[in-house]
């Protein structure tokens, strides 16, 4: 006998289904309310601080954006960093070329940063997604070198001296709105319906394409939104520091924030913001011991990967196995 | 460009060639057992050079100054020390992840490459200064026509295709090489065959670790100056040149790299294009992935479910 069917369940008031307060899009408001508040009082933080909280929004960004390419979806993309580059050096570019009204013209710069490392993302995506596993991570690792070089050549962008005088746009309204954004946004993509064929790619892709996946489609479109977000996290960041230098986007750089999505546990978004949370603000702490940070933190990478390759922060569920 | 610089250009890319060579075959030969790509082999290499810096000086008081055998046994000594570095590296970092994904092994390798790097740079240990390279051999000019060869353009090619030659020997006709190819092949079934699977890992990684620090002291050779960092660039371009020649492919690691090291050289030459250096061999490794995905003469593998 068939197992009787549940219940239906009672659709939500038409009103309820349009309104902006619902489920998840009211973490969304409320990241934003809050972040929009909170900077209304910059003023009264330290500097210092206020520049390393600044720091986490960017790197949260960044860690939650390739979270999608290398969590959710499975790939191995090591060129984040090139990227983010694209997004920085476009939104500094436009904020200088504007002049008096740049700053009024922000957002819009921030945006166009994203769009131009989104369409770099699809020009880079379609042909190397064919690639599996180590292909797929040597050639994003070239991507990005290629990028940089370009970046470094570039007289429109300082070349090799770097992108001076870049103005303070940044703070903390604009950080942690885009950070509730970003969040929101890949979140709701990957637990949508469509969103589905991003863990199925992951899970197993010979399984999903015979099942009717899309899965370069699906690759793509991952990796096209991820780059999207990186450009905007770019913009931040270029804003934020004022200066940019081609070898700050070298793929140490890319190598940061892979290491952010595996200490976070690869597709767990929850743990992947508290990697970049701590990533970040450890080199702060450790500053009185600089010269053994950086050793620390390659160690930290090496025992990690033989003690807890679930992440740091997975409990004792079961972990889903990581292609 | 005249005929006569174009013939120069030549003997230099090949010179740098096969320094590449040498070092895309230990990545290679790694590739091949364990099917992951070993980061830490440039810092290896890096590795090679400071053991010939600090045994140069000794050997020299025993052997007299830039004798051939003097220079042999410095050149065997850091093989040597950096074979026994290598298998430590496979022991203690990639043997307790055998069974787990390859991803987590390649994550693992940056790990310990940064941490050699990040250690050497260290005051305590060689700091990050710019160390000489010493002489080990006397540099005699060779005047062909018009053509100048330092001694150095003959020895290096001599050398890999010495070692070359000497790596096809072991893998194709000695047992140890017979057992390289069978874990290559199907680690499970080499194992139940009664294949010392770790033994024969171990003795790769050591083989492979040799080829680095003697590439590691040629390349000294020809650039005297040596730091902590100064694996990264050469060994960027040495595992391109593997993955161009098809990745696990002796021969292919050879033609990869001599493919590299001329293209760069010309590319050095031409004044507009001098600057994308680092993007040309990246833009050689992109094009022949997406037209041959196994490189060069890598043979492509039909995956089965």
């Amino acid at each position: 006998m068939p197992d009787p069917l549940p219940p239906a369940e009672k659709p939500a008031p038409v009103a309820a289904r349009f309104s902006l307060l619902t489920g998840a899009k009211r973490w969304l408001f409320l990241g934003i309310a809050i972040a929009i508040l909170l900077s209304q009082f910059s003023g009264e933080f330290n500097r210092y601080y206020l520049g390393i909280v600044i720091d986490v929004g960017i790197a949260i960004i960044l860690a939650v954006s390739l979270n999608l390419i290398n969590g959710h979806t499975g790939q191995f993309s090591l060129g984040h960093a090139g990227f983010m580059a694209v997004g920085g050096y476009f939104a500094a570019w436009l904020s200088l070329t504007l002049g008096p009204n740049a700053k009024m013209l922000f957002p819009v710069s921030l945006l166009a940063g994203g769009l131009l490392a989104a369409l770099v993302g699809l020009v880079v995506g379609i042909p190397s997604l064919r690639l599996r596993g180590d292909y797929l991570a040597i050639v994003t690792l070239g991507f990005g070198e290629i990028i940089r070089v370009v970046a470094q050549t570039t007289d429109a962008v300082g070349a090799a001296s770097g992108l001076k005088g870049i103005p303070k746009f940044t703070d903390l309204g604009w950080t942690f709105g885009l950070v509730a954004v970003t969040v929101y946004t890949i979140t709701a993509l990957v637990n949508s319906t469509y969103g589905r064929g991003f863990l199925a790619v992951h899970d197993d892709e010979i399984a999903a394409e015979s099942s009717g996946i899309g899965t370069t489609r699906y690759k793509v479109t991952a990796f096209v939104t991820g780059a999207f977000f990186a450009g905007i996290a770019g913009g931040l960041y270029a804003h934020h520091k004022q200066f940019l230098s081609p070898t700050g986007f070298d793929w140490i750089k890319s190598i940061e924030i892979v290491v952010m999505v595996i200490l976070g546990g690869m597709g767990r978004t929850v743990g992947v913001i508290c990697a970049a949370i701590l990533l970040t603000v450890m080199p702060e702490l450790l500053r009185e011991f600089s010269e053994y940070r950086m050793i620390v933190y390659a160690l930290l990478i090496i025992f990690l990967m033989l003690l807890r390759p679930g992440g740091l922060f997975t409990l004792n569920r079961k972990r889903r196995s990581a292609a | 460009m005249d005929f006569q610089q174009t013939v120069q250009q030549l003997i230099n890319g090949i010179g740098l060639g096969s320094i590449y060579a040498l070092i895309a075959l230990g990545y290679t030969m790694v590739y091949g057992v364990l099917r992951f790509i070993n980061f830490a082999h440039s810092d290896v290499l890096m590795l090679g050079a400071f053991s010939a810096f600090y045994i140069a000086p000794k050997v020299e008081k025993v052997m007299g100054p830039q004798s051939a055998a003097g220079a042999i046994v410095v050149i065997a000594l850091a093989a040597v020390i950096c074979a026994c570095i290598g298998m430590l590296i496979e022991f203690l970092a990639y043997r307790p992840l055998r069974k787990r994904p390859k991803l987590t092994v390649l994550i693992t390798a940056i790990g310990v490459s940064l941490f050699i790097e990040f250690s050497c740079q260290n005051p305590a240990l060689f700091n990050s200064d710019t160390k000489r390279f010493p002489t080990l051999l006397p540099e005699k000019q060779f005047n062909f026509g018009g053509l100048v060869m330092g001694s150095n353009d003959i020895i290096v090619p001599l050398v890999t295709a010495l070692l070359l030659g000497g790596m096809w020997f072991i893998v194709q006709k000695t047992k140890v090489g017979t057992a390289m190819r069978a874990v290559s092949f199907n680690q499970q079934a080499a194992s139940l065959m009664g294949v010392p699977v770790n033994r024969i890992i171990s003795f790769t990684f050591g083989l492979g670790s040799a080829l680095a620090a003697i590439a590691g002291i040629l390349y000294s050779i020809k650039a005297p100056g040596i730091e902590p960092l100064m694996g990264v660039q050469p060994g960027l371009r040495a595992f391109i040149a593997a993955v161009v020649g098809g990745i696990g492919n002796l021969p292919g690691a050879v033609l990869g790299g001599l493919l590299i090291g001329i293209v760069e050289t010309f590319a050095g030459g031409i004044p507009g294009l001098s600057n994308y250096r680092d993007a040309i061999a990246f833009g050689i490794l992109i094009l022949i992935l997406l037209f041959k995905p196994a490189g060069l003469l890598g043979r492509a593998t039909i995956e089965k479910v």
